[in-house]
């Protein structure tokens, strides 16, 4: 019982020193998607980026936990070395491998008044699996 | 968490004997009341380091001890590579060779007071802080490469510092046994535009007045007298570090089995220290040590150039510089024997007492200063290490307060332009690229740092020193 009704979305939880980041949506995919804009919010207000610059993402890992470690990773190394932050996603995932577009714009220190930069995603608190309704959780702490 | 879960060994000393798959005990050096305040995880994660193979007497959590990867912040753990013994990227963290430095400016707080503002001015606009600020240096493939062999001494060589700032840092200056071939591509990409920036989240540059002095003579030998005015920088390796960490944990997690390692939790991931993924780690590692050694000399630079245009002709020496996310190839004592030890600190501060090899003749026999950092607006520390601290926990200390509540908690709780004011009306001057970002740093959602420090002076883990108290504070 596939439960499509359920609108995907995101949202942080505690984590003594920093802070955890969880999506959750009718398909794995869609959480990968939510745990990320749920890091961009970490950041800055989601509503102040626009998807003006688009890049590609690959990744892959030997299970879907450190999946979304590596995918996070690579958005944060993307983040960082490029200067962008991104507030759309589009995540296909074929068993170990992720391949995706994030659409983002450049750091504006004047308009997004970025709180934190994120150092890593790490695999505590690191959960990737499918609730009692179908709906898959993808969430681990990001250190900051 | 219970106290009652531990063996209290003394005032401070609360041990938890070897269970299940543990190899060695696990201490926690607090008080009652700050052990009562820690969360559960902390007890969870020390427990699990000290399943790890090699490992040498116990696992030991400084009085900041705090949930943190794999270890906890604030943990200490020492291994003997003939026995098995592993290394640990989530052991040393993200930010490798984050640090603390301080500088002594000459200058009292009444030949500071008329220029407070000025000095404020010209630090927020010189020093790069926040996400996305960029330093004036772009490091090439061969100045990238003589970086992470050189470190502080590197930036010595392209003009940034004093020949004698070079003593007055843990390892010279320079971490040896870099290998910057095992540096990957992307944490040189993360790197080329950062060095000689602050970064953001908890770190800092802080212009700080001596408020107390607990040890007179300690305290003479470290230049401090009260109302002396120093100037103290946090921050470390930048996004080279954190990618470095990345990629090891990552590799280290998905090998621990072909090492035969059991792993309680993923971050912990590790490797044997002899084997070609602990020597790669290490290698890396330590031009990370280099990269964060670098990157406090330049902004030590900037910060000095910075203060020269208001105070001309001024000199700023420096006290010491201290990291505390590392891990170190040390001589310990272990059963009367001399053994050579890979010691993890992952936010824990190296303590070495008097009459250690290692310290500059200045310090030959009050031991190293230890720098603890406080957090935004409130007081930090200047210790000295004990010859006890050697048996007590191989010769380490706390590092900072640690959160006490939540970023989450703390930017619902607090608005960043509120407490820039209440700051100021205590005289306290903040500059920020980011008000959320001063939300998440109130001073209330750490730790009192005085308790803290109070615990790792009664555990004999370092001696009181002075207390510092800002003045001006460049928040990243």
């Amino acid at each position: 019982m596939k439960n499509k009704s359920i609108t995907p979305r995101w949202e942080h939880f505690e984590h003594e020193a920093d802070i955890g980041i969880r999506g959750i949506a009718p398909t794995l995919e869609q959480a990968f998607e939510q745990a990320a804009i749920a890091m961009t919010a970490t950041v800055t207000h989601l509503d102040s980026v626009s998807t003006s610059k688009v890049i590609s993402i690959y990744c892959e890992a030997p299970d879907t936990e450190l999946l979304l470690v590596s995918w996070l990773n690579e958005l944060i190394y993307e983040m960082s070395a490029q200067g962008v932050l991104f507030n759309r996603f589009e995540v296909v995932i074929d068993d170990d491998t992720l391949s995706a577009m994030a659409y983002g714009e450049a750091v504006d220190r004047q308009k997004h008044h970025p709180a934190v930069e994120i150092k890593g995603a790490t695999f505590t608190e690191l959960r990737v699996y499918q609730q009692a309704d179908d709906t898959w959780v993808a969430q681990c702490v990001i250190d900051v | 968490m219970d106290t009652r879960q531990f063996i209290q060994r003394d005032e401070t000393c609360w041990e938890i004997q070897p269970k299940g798959p543990m190899r060695v005990p696990a201490v926690i050096y607090a008080d009652a009341q700050l052990l009562e305040a820690m969360d559960q995880k902390v007890y969870e994660q020390l427990t699990n380091v000290a399943t790890l193979p090699g490992i040498v007497e116990a696992a030991y959590a400084m009085p900041d001890a705090h949930w943190g990867y794999g270890f906890p912040i604030g943990g200490v753990a020492a291994f003997d590579p003939d026995q098995g013994g592993v290394v640990s990227a989530g052991g040393v963290g993200f930010d490798i060779s984050c640090g603390v430095r301080t500088l002594h400016t000459g200058l009292t707080m009444d030949q500071l007071q008329p220029h407070k503002q000025a000095l404020a001015d010209v630090l927020y606009r010189t020093v790069p802080a926040g996400v996305g600020s960029k330093g004036r240096i772009h490091l090439n493939h061969e100045n990238m490469h003589g970086m992470l062999i050189g470190g502080a001494k590197w930036a010595l060589e392209q003009g940034f510092g004093e020949e004698q700032d070079m003593e007055r840092i843990e390892e010279h200056g320079c971490m040896a046994g870099a290998e910057p071939h095992y540096v990957s591509a992307k944490a040189r990409e993360r790197q080329k535009d950062e060095m000689g920036t602050l970064g953001s989240g908890n770190h800092y540059l802080e212009v700080q007045r001596v408020a107390e002095i607990f040890d007179r003579d300690a305290a003479k030998t470290f230049g401090l007298r009260v109302d002396d005015v120093v100037i103290t920088i946090h921050c470390g390796s930048r996004g080279l570090g954190h990618q470095i960490g990345t990629e090891f944990l990552k590799e280290m997690a998905m090998s621990a089995a072909q090492y035969n390692i059991v792993l309680p939790d993923r971050e912990l991931a590790c490797a044997p220290l002899n084997s070609p993924l602990g020597k790669k780690y290490l290698g890396a590692m330590r031009a990370a040590i280099n990269c964060a050694l670098a990157n406090r000399q330049i902004i030590t630079h900037i910060a000095r150039q910075a203060v020269a245009t208001v105070f001309p002709g001024i000199h700023l020496g420096l006290l010491y510089d201290v990291s505390h996310n590392t891990c170190k190839v040390e001589q310990h004592t272990i059963d009367g024997h001399k053994k050579e030890l890979y010691v993890h600190r992952k936010g824990a501060t190296r303590a070495f007492g008097p009459g250690h090899p290692d310290l500059p003749p200045a310090f030959k026999e009050v031991g190293q200063p230890v720098l603890i950092g406080g957090s935004m607006g409130t007081s930090s520390y200047v210790l000295c290490g004990t010859k006890e601290s050697e048996q007590r926990s191989f010769s380490s200390a706390c590092h900072g307060a640690g959160r006490a509540m939540s970023r989450t908690q703390a930017s619902k709780h607090w608005q960043g332009r509120t407490l820039v004011d209440q700051l100021a009306a205590r005289g306290i001057i903040i500059r920020s690229p980011s008000m959320r970002g001063v939300a998440e740093e109130a001073p209330e959602a750490y730790k009192d740092v005085s308790i803290v420090v109070d615990v790792a002076d009664r555990a004999g883990l370092a001696r009181k020193v002075a207390k510092l108290e800002p003045v001006i504070c460049i928040k990243g």
